[in-house]
């Protein structure tokens, strides 16, 4: 690779790492905001214009706490537990295309900052190593309550990671690939897998609301009834990570969504609007990057779509009782996953048979 | 036994049916009323930029006026306090001074007067029971919250309507 | 840069996989399990081979080590690593003789295999991917592959049996 492609990349690298730091903190403002509008309230309003400083008080606030470590606590693990929870959470958007390929001078920049193909997995890997950092957390706390909600977070995790993955693989079976730059590239236009995998979506919403930890599946840190699971002990910036590493996962989550059911940064009619900007313009290269952006545009819009979802559901439904969780995640979501497959299989197999 | 009114309906738990099981149409259902609300005209009183508004005859904090000269009108008859229904007014009274006429309106005066705001039920009765219309209950400021008991003991310090100095009359 | 970063993840993992059998705090020895995954995982990566690298690291390191640490954690061993475990001195040397009977026969077996280089010609790229892995296991190796998932419906099974209330077990 020439050095100047390296150093797209390394640019592109740092926009999008910090694209998603800013998405996560702008997320605890709107959580906040969202749950106030919900609860016909207005919401954070008094630091900077309608409270838009609010995430730098917080986190403010939280930076000058006492960084508390208790005193039977296996230190080295206690503050390793959030370091693991915040790495894992923002390495998974490095393989996500959040745009199709630029034309600068000549060179082809695809907005997307690892092609690996074996994308998705790569994703769920990253995705499971996420328990670790809950796991070590409570476990280094050196208490009871910390320790069984960790073993709650980690089960959990576990028992919908299988649905998630089996979910998955109906997508998979429809693509071909594991890659996610393809899978992107074959939802050209309005031909979304929503539109063929329903199913596979509701299973795959529900399993990435699991998998954040988010109401109605948010025993892990269930405030109110369990005290607070894993991250009891926690305080100052250390527990601010592990909120922060939450709201960094469902704006990963809303844009593996976003790519695998939802097109990606694919728009409606837009061959149409190409063909008729490379009129208009007498420039192909002009009319690639303007709709590249604007499907770039497109795919925030989707994942911010998601990420209000996220939110809205928050402040909608009650909290599972575990026996219920359980019982949602290997008594139903796993063979409706299976179903989703064999459904799949027929479909594609009878696709074959008559065209 | 017969029923005290035709109202009376035999409860029975049905199954639920699949629609209800697979909890899908709650969720939508559910989902549309938190919906609802998000696009509803909110609640909230911006409190130090707006108050509520006030009942013209809120009752709120004790005020001692002073007559159109700036004198107290109270003359520490002890009426209120004998119409206080939860005694949290106490008084002493004291004679005036030569002298003093432009402080006190009549010969006998209260030297200090307590309204204990942790006991006081704002009724109003006192207001009521005042022969020389000395106190009454304001419409617009109330008892804040403080830090210590002893501080909710308001003497003439705080309830004296403070003098018109500036004003021409 | 391929070799060294050979080397060094060599080196880490042998050192990780020697922490595993010397921490005294079986937490730690779990982890440092993890760390050795991750780097066999990178060489894996090394010799092309992404979607096992991946699988290595969902299956060993993202569950199963999880289910290592889930049991570890609730036997609270930190209490019992500060008193002296005891190990009497006859199966110090049994443990002695059976690792150096182990090594020897690695030694012999290894001794002579041929370390297959790489030959710019014969070499396909391709051979480690996930479309090339997925062939062969469908295809030369459909009877193992299957045999397999029997086994882990035999196994699971298993689990569901000693997992299955008994008559008259209370609820809790």
């Amino acid at each position: 690779m020439e050095s100047v492609d390296l150093l797209y990349k390394a640019i592109y690298i740092l926009v999008i790492f910090g694209i998603t730091l800013l998405i996560a903190t702008y997320s605890t403002y709107f959580e906040r905001k969202i749950a106030a509008f919900i609860q016909d309230r207005v919401g954070p309003n008094r630091a900077g214009p309608a409270g838009l400083l609010q995430p730098l008080a917080d986190a403010g606030k939280l930076f000058f706490k006492e960084d508390f470590i208790p005193a039977r606590a296996n230190k080295a693990l206690f503050i390793l537990g959030p370091g693991i929870a915040m790495l894992v959470a923002t390495m998974s958007s490095a393989v996500i295309p959040y745009g199709d390929m630029l034309l600068v001078d000549g060179r082809e920049i695809y907005l997307q900052a690892i092609e690996v193909n074996i994308g998705v997995l790569y994703i769920f890997g990253v995705v499971s190593l996420g328990v670790y950092g809950l796991m070590i957390g409570g476990w280094a706390s050196n208490n009871k309550f910390s320790l069984l909600g960790a073993i709650r977070a980690a089960s959990q995790n576990i028992s919908y990671e299988i649905a998630m993955g089996l979910s998955l693989i109906a997508v998979l079976m429809m693509t071909g690939s594991l890659s996610l730059r393809e899978i992107a590239a074959q939802q050209a236009g309005f031909n979304w897998n929503i539109w063929y995998q329903p199913l596979g979506f509701l299973i795959f919403l529900v399993c990435a609301f699991a998998e954040t930890n988010r109401t109605p599946f948010d025993l892990p840190e269930s405030e109110a009834e369990l005290i607070g699971g894993y991250h009891t002990e926690y305080g100052s910036m250390k527990l601010g990570m592990y909120l922060f590493a939450e709201y960094i996962n469902i704006f990963v989550a809303s844009s593996v969504m976003a790519t695998l059911y939802f097109g990606a940064y694919n728009f409606p009619f837009m061959f149409e609007l190409e063909a008729w900007l490379v009129d208009a313009t007498d420039s192909v290269v002009t009319a690639n990057n303007i709709v590249t952006l604007l499907g770039v545009g497109f795919m925030f819009v989707k994942i911010f779509l998601f990420i209000f979802f996220f939110m809205w559901v928050r402040w909608t439904l009650p909290r599972f009782r575990y026996d219920q969780l359980m019982k949602l995640g290997w008594k139903i979501l796993i063979p409706l996953a299976i179903l989703n497959i064999l459904l799949t299989g027929g479909g594609i197999l009878l696709k074959d048979y008559l065209f | 036994m017969e029923p005290l009114s035709n109202r009376r309906k035999q409860v029975e738990k049905k199954d639920m049916t699949l629609a209800e099981r697979a909890y899908l149409p709650a969720i939508a259902q559910g989902l549309g009323i938190t919906l609802k609300h998000f696009f509803k005209k909110k609640a909230t009183v911006q409190y130090p930029e707006q108050t509520r508004e006030r009942s013209s005859i809120w009752r709120g904090l004790h005020v001692l006026k002073r007559d159109e000269n700036g004198a107290e009108r109270c003359t520490a008859c002890g009426l209120c306090a004998v119409a206080c229904p939860a005694e949290a007014i106490t008084m002493t009274a004291g004679e005036r001074k030569a002298g003093e006429e432009q402080l006190y309106r009549e010969e006998k005066y209260a030297v200090t007067y307590e309204v204990n705001m942790l006991r006081c039920i704002f009724c109003g009765l006192c207001e009521e029971a005042c022969p020389k219309a000395a106190i009454f209950l304001q419409d617009d400021k109330l008892a804040p919250a403080r830090f210590e008991r002893d501080e909710f003991i308001y003497g003439k310090d705080r309830l004296v309507e403070p003098l018109k100095t500036t004003e021409t009359r | 840069m391929t070799e060294s970063l050979f080397y060094f993840l060599a080196s880490l993992t042998l050192l990780c996989a020697l922490m595993v059998v010397l921490s005294k705090n079986p937490v730690h020895s779990v982890l440092f399990l993890i760390i050795t995954f991750f780097t066999i995982s990178g060489h894996y990566v090394l010799l092309n081979a992404q979607f096992l690298a991946a699988v290595n690291i969902i299956v060993y390191a993202g569950a199963i080590m999880v289910l290592f640490l889930f049991v570890i954690m609730f036997l609270n061993m930190s209490k019992a690593g500060d008193s002296k475990i005891k190990t009497s001195t006859i199966s110090k040397f049994a443990g002695a003789i059976a690792g150096g009977l182990l090594f020897i026969v690695l030694i012999s077996a290894l001794k002579d295999a041929s370390v297959v280089g790489y030959t710019p010609e014969t070499y396909n790229s391709q051979v480690g991917m996930v479309e090339s892995l997925g062939y062969v296991l469908f295809t030369d190796y459909l009877l193992p592959f299957e045999l397999a998932s029997v086994l882990f419906l035999v196994a699971m099974v298993g689990a569901v049996m000693l997992g299955k209330k008994e008559e008259g077990e209370s609820h809790f």
